[in-house]
C-alpha cells in the first residue's frame, strides 16, 4: 500500500505575544507570533486555552481582527467582568508571554476577496471584530468590491478600532454607520438600537449577490437577522456568529 | 440574568473542536435534523457550550444534533440528531 501522509489534526500550539494595544478601556488587542500559522480567512477564529497551577483548564473562542498578510495574528478581547478568561487577557498578558491557541478555524462565517457581490457588515459591541478582519482583507487585497459596516455599540467611547475605521472609511467603496445605543457624540440626534427603518436608510437592499454577516451577542443577533429576513433579505445570505454573556464567541 | 435571555452560542463556537476530528471545517457544512427534517449550514445550529462538553441542537426544533466531549485521553462524538451531514468537496 502506498504510503500517504496522514493530515495532521488541528490541535493546541504554542505563541508569543509580540505586542499588545488598548483600543478602548476594556478591549484590547493582542499579536501573536505561531510558529505553525498557516494563515487565515477574514472572519475567522482561534479557540484560546488558559490552564492554572492546578491544571484546571478553560478556553473561550476570539475573532481573529487581523487580515493575513504574512506573519502573525491579531486578537481583539473584549474584557468580560466575572469571565474566566478575557480579565487575564486584557488586564494580566503582556509582550514575551506564552499563550496557548488552535486555529484557524471557521469555513462559514468568512470573506474572501474573490467572493462575487457587495458586503454588509453588522456588528455589535466587540462583534465588529470578525468584520474589521474583513475590512482589513478588504483594504490589503484592493477589492473594489462596496461594503458597509452597522457598527452599534454603547457610546462614542465604546468604539474599537476609531482611528483604523475612519481611514477606511475614507475609501470610497467602503461606507461606515455608528450606532449608538446609550450615548450619542455631539451632533448625531439617533439614540436606539437597529431597527428596520435604520436598516432601510444605511444597509444595501435585498440583493441576490449581497451577502450579508452579522455578528453579536446572540439577542443583537437574533433581533438583526429577523429584522433583515422580515424586510425581504434571503435567510441563506445572512450569515451570523453570536457571543454569549460569558465571554466572547467561545 | 433574566430567563428569557438566549445563552446559546451557534454552530461557528464549536469550530475548534470539530476541527480536532474532521479533517474539514464542519461550520459550512449542511445539516439534515433527525428531529423535524430541518436542514441548515451547521452554523447556525444552537450551541450550548456551558454543558460538560458541547452540544448542538436543532435551531427549527431543539433535537440535540452532535454532542462533542473531550477527555484529557479521548473526544467522544455522538452524532445522534443528524440523518447526514453534507460536506462541500470544494475547499
Amino acid at each position: 500500500m502506498e504510503r500517504t501522509a496522514l493530515r495532521r489534526r488541528l490541535t493546541w500550539q504554542v505563541g508569543t505575544v509580540t505586542e499588545v494595544r488598548d483600543e478602548t478601556e476594556t478591549a484590547r488587542t493582542i499579536v501573536l507570533d505561531a510558529p505553525d500559522w498557516p494563515g487565515h480567512l477574514a472572519g475567522q477564529h482561534v479557540d484560546v486555552r488558559l490552564t492554572a497551577p492546578d491544571g484546571y483548564r478553560a478556553s473561550r473562542s476570539y475573532s481573529i481582527s487581523s487580515a493575513w498578510t504574512g506573519e502573525g495574528v491579531e486578537l481583539t478581547v473584549e474584557q468580560v467582568p466575572d469571565g474566566e478568561v478575557s480579565p487575564y487577557l486584557v488586564e494580566v498578558l503582556k509582550v514575551g508571554d506564552p499563550l496557548e491557541l488552535r486555529g484557524p478555524v471557521g469555513g462559514w462565517f468568512v470573506w474572501r476577496p474573490e467572493q462575487a457581490g457587495p458586503i454588509q457588515l453588522i456588528g455589535g459591541g466587540s462583534g465588529v471584530v470578525p468584520l474589521m478582519a474583513m475590512l482589513r482583507a478588504h483594504g490589503t487585497a484592493a477589492s473594489t468590491t462596496p461594503v458597509r459596516l452597522l457598527y452599534s455599540v454603547r457610546r462614542p467611547a465604546s468604539v474599537i478600532y476609531v482611528k483604523d475605521l475612519k481611514e477606511l472609511a475614507a475609501s470610497e467603496d467602503v461606507d461606515l454607520t455608528f450606532v449608538y445605543t446609550r450615548e450619542a457624540p455631539a451632533g448625531e440626534p439617533r439614540v436606539g438600537r437597529i431597527d428596520a427603518a435604520l436598516l432601510q436608510a444605511k444597509a444595501f437592499a435585498p440583493a441576490d449577490d449581497l451577502t450579508t454577516y452579522v455578528c453579536g451577542p446572540t439577542p443583537f443577533v437574533e433581533a438583526v437577522a429577523d429584522l433583515l429576513v422580515t424586510g425581504g433579505h434571503d435567510p441563506a445570505r445572512v450569515r451570523t456568529e453570536r457571543f454569549g454573556p460569558t465571554g466572547g464567541p467561545r | 440574568m433574566s430567563a428569557d435571555v438566549p445563552t446559546y452560542l451557534d454552530g461557528n463556537a464549536a469550530a475548534g473542536a470539530l476541527r480536532e476530528v474532521f479533517a474539514v471545517d464542519l461550520t459550512a457544512a449542511i445539516g439534515k435534523c433527525t428531529g423535524c427534517g430541518h436542514s441548515a449550514v451547521f452554523a447556525e445550529a444552537h450551541v450550548y457550550v456551558d454543558a460538560p462538553g458541547m452540544v448542538a441542537r436543532c435551531p427549527g426544533c431543539d433535537n440535540v444534533l452532535l454532542r462533542v466531549v473531550s477527555t484529557p485521553n479521548d473526544t467522544y462524538l455522538d452524532l445522534r440528531g443528524l440523518t447526514y451531514l453534507r460536506i462541500s468537496n470544494t475547499p
